[in-house]
């Protein structure tokens, strides 16, 4: 941000002398136009996906009632009731287990890669992990379907696809997101911190999870952030391994479904109070990705990554 | 328990964090290499689609139309509002802060979302039906954050002296963005660009029900068209195919972490060149 000018050099100044001027000048401002235009598509398209979404959704909502769509627990659209209260259940026990499963290893693997590699190893790590980040979902829920599923399965019981099986496909996929943005949290305090900790006869262990680890707490907790709101928005892998009944789980080894695959699922044939019951339950997942982002702003802005 | 095993014990723990996290990851791709390597046949790669032979080459040549429809409109875009952004508007004015705070929501909204709304509003509102140009319109938006972002990254590493000089030769800021500021930018956009690449490889939510899933190569722009992502998905819920499947997230995993490698190289290899020179 430092060497951005401030609007005034290369500005012209005074009449246009001569035509060739005025036609510079013309082209500048149509340019500026253009170029603003293109910067507004942004605010355009997030005024369309609410305004798409909210007029589409909410009078099904309402028609529903809200109290009853949001808290029921009985989902039939053959009989007309829709409650999305085990979608939402659902949600937040697949994206709680999988940061479970992936904060730990993504923060660890993160302070090894800032704090304990050598410069070899991080030339060779940091390239793969931000590979792995790109496996796209349906390959991460084939894996899924494949492997993990027969080993729910295997040690037990049940149909293998299961709450337990989304948690560890989600935890493995939020993993790249978790170690890169911690890394680079990590890396943006201050060595000095880390000087001044062994200089009072700290090791370097303890100078890392004692001194670094917190002082980078805001930029770690937006991986969190950041990586929750993969995992709540994240469908094709869920769907292909989570078993999909639309009825709170209770048991790990239980099938489950999710605000998101709740919508790829039916959309395909639903029609009429369904489809509308489908596009508020976007609505309702729409309303917590809001909330996931703005938590994230707040806090990267803390941590100034 | 003393002070150094208890730091032999905390480093031990860092190591296998470490370790079991990319073991995990560099598993999930070897073991999908290691079973579907041997099903990789010349078959895959035929013309036509059909249940005998479940050809990936139609959903291939699809991808390529929807990367390249997309691109065609989401560069263009991004790029022009990234060098708003950076070269045309004052900082901190109001429509600046709205433009940051709206690409931020984008970049975070799932794509279960955009194709929800790519849905509503190209299939049905502007009556695009289930076409490759629903699909790359919808996709456009995706991944126009990620090129906006990327592309003013790259911009604003361009040393201010460059423009200082071109100014000073007389060039106006038109001039000055598109003769010094861009070309000096290239591969830091190019890098964008290519990552915007994998992500519309990858895509499969975002698809579904506005690309729609035919099996064959597109021949118009209001064609329904699948991708590879979209047909490996229905490959995998068909359940009938299990071999072509692992062959197919094969073709689709070497071709996403061969555009990403490709994304780093060009940021690290071009990217860092003569601006220490100066």
């Amino acid at each position: 941000m430092t060497n951005r000018n401030n609007g005034w050099v290369g500005a012209i100044s005074g009449p246009p002398k001569e035509k060739g001027l005025y036609m510079k000048q013309l082209k500048e401002v149509l340019a500026r136009g253009l170029f603003t235009v293109a910067a507004c598509i942004s605010i355009l398209a997030v005024a369309l996906i609410c305004i798409f979404l909210f007029v589409n959704g909410i009078p099904g909502m309402v028609q529903i009632g809200i109290v009853d769509f949001i808290t029921g627990t009985r989902w039939k659209p053959g009989n007309n009731i829709y409650g999305i209260m085990p979608m939402i259940i659902g949600s937040i026990y697949v994206t709680a287990g999988a940061l479970i499963i992936g904060v730990p290893g993504g923060i660890l693997t993160a302070v090894f890669l800032s704090k304990f590699a050598s410069k070899r190893t991080v030339k060779f790590m940091k390239p793969a992990v931000s590979l792995l980040a790109g496996i796209p979902s349906v390959v991460f829920g084939f894996f899924g379907l494949v492997v993990i599923v027969p080993l729910v399965r295997k040690f037990f019981g049940g149909s293998g696809s299961s709450l337990l099986a989304a948690c560890v496909l989600l935890g493995m996929m939020i993993l790249p997101t978790i170690i890169t943005v911690s890394e680079s949290a990590l890396n943006a305090v201050p060595h000095s911190y880390y000087e001044g900790a062994l200089a009072l006869g700290a090791s370097h262990e303890r100078a890392v999870f004692k001194v670094m680890l917190p002082a980078a707490k805001s930029g770690v907790t937006a991986s969190i952030i950041l990586g929750m709101g993969r995992a709540i928005g994240e469908a094709m892998a869920v769907m292909m391994v989570s078993g999909n009944r639309a009825v709170v789980p209770d048991s790990l080894i239980k099938g489950v479904r999710t605000l998101t695959t709740n919508i790829v699922m039916e959309m395909g044939y639903a029609a009429d109070l369904h489809r509308e019951a489908l596009i508020a339950t976007a609505v309702v997942l729409f309303v917590f990705i809001l909330i996931i982002n703005l938590l994230f702003s707040i806090l990267k802005r803390r941590a100034r990554l | 328990m003393s002070a150094k095993t208890r730091s032999r014990m905390v480093r031990m723990l860092v190591y296998a964090g470490a370790a079991s996290s990319m073991m995990v990851l560099l598993f999930i791709v070897g073991y999908i290499l290691y079973k579907g390597i041997p099903h990789l046949s010349p078959k895959l790669f035929a013309w036509e689609y059909n249940t005998v032979n479940v050809s990936l080459l139609p959903a291939l040549i699809n991808t390529l139309y929807m990367t390249v429809l997309s691109l065609f409109i989401a560069v263009p875009l991004g790029v022009g509002a990234a060098i708003y952004l950076s070269e045309y508007a004052r900082r901190n004015n109001k429509l600046v802060k709205l433009v940051r705070l709206t690409t931020e929501t984008l970049s975070g909204i799932p794509s279960v979302i955009y194709g929800l709304f790519g849905a509503l509003f190209y299939v049905m509102y502007l009556r695009m039906n289930l076409s490759l140009i629903s699909g790359a319109l919808t996709l456009s938006i995706m991944i126009l954050p990620l090129i906006m972002r990327t592309t003013e990254e790259a911009l604003i590493a361009v040393p201010n002296a460059f423009r200082e000089g071109s100014y000073g030769l007389g060039a106006g800021r038109l001039r000055t963005t598109f003769s010094i500021v861009l070309p000096s930018a290239g591969p830091g956009i190019l890098a964008g660009v290519i990552l915007g690449i994998g992500r519309i490889v990858g895509e499969t939510a975002a698809l579904i029900y506005t690309a729609g899933t035919v099996p064959e190569a597109a021949t118009g722009l209001l064609d329904s068209a699948r991708t590879l992502s979209v047909h490996m998905y229905t490959l995998s819920s068909e359940g009938l195919y299990i071999g072509e499947t692992y062959a197919t997230a094969v073709v689709l995993l070497v071709m996403v972490i061969g555009i990403n490698a490709l994304s780093i190289w060009t940021s690290e290899k071009l990217g860092r060149r003569n601006y220490g020179k100066i």
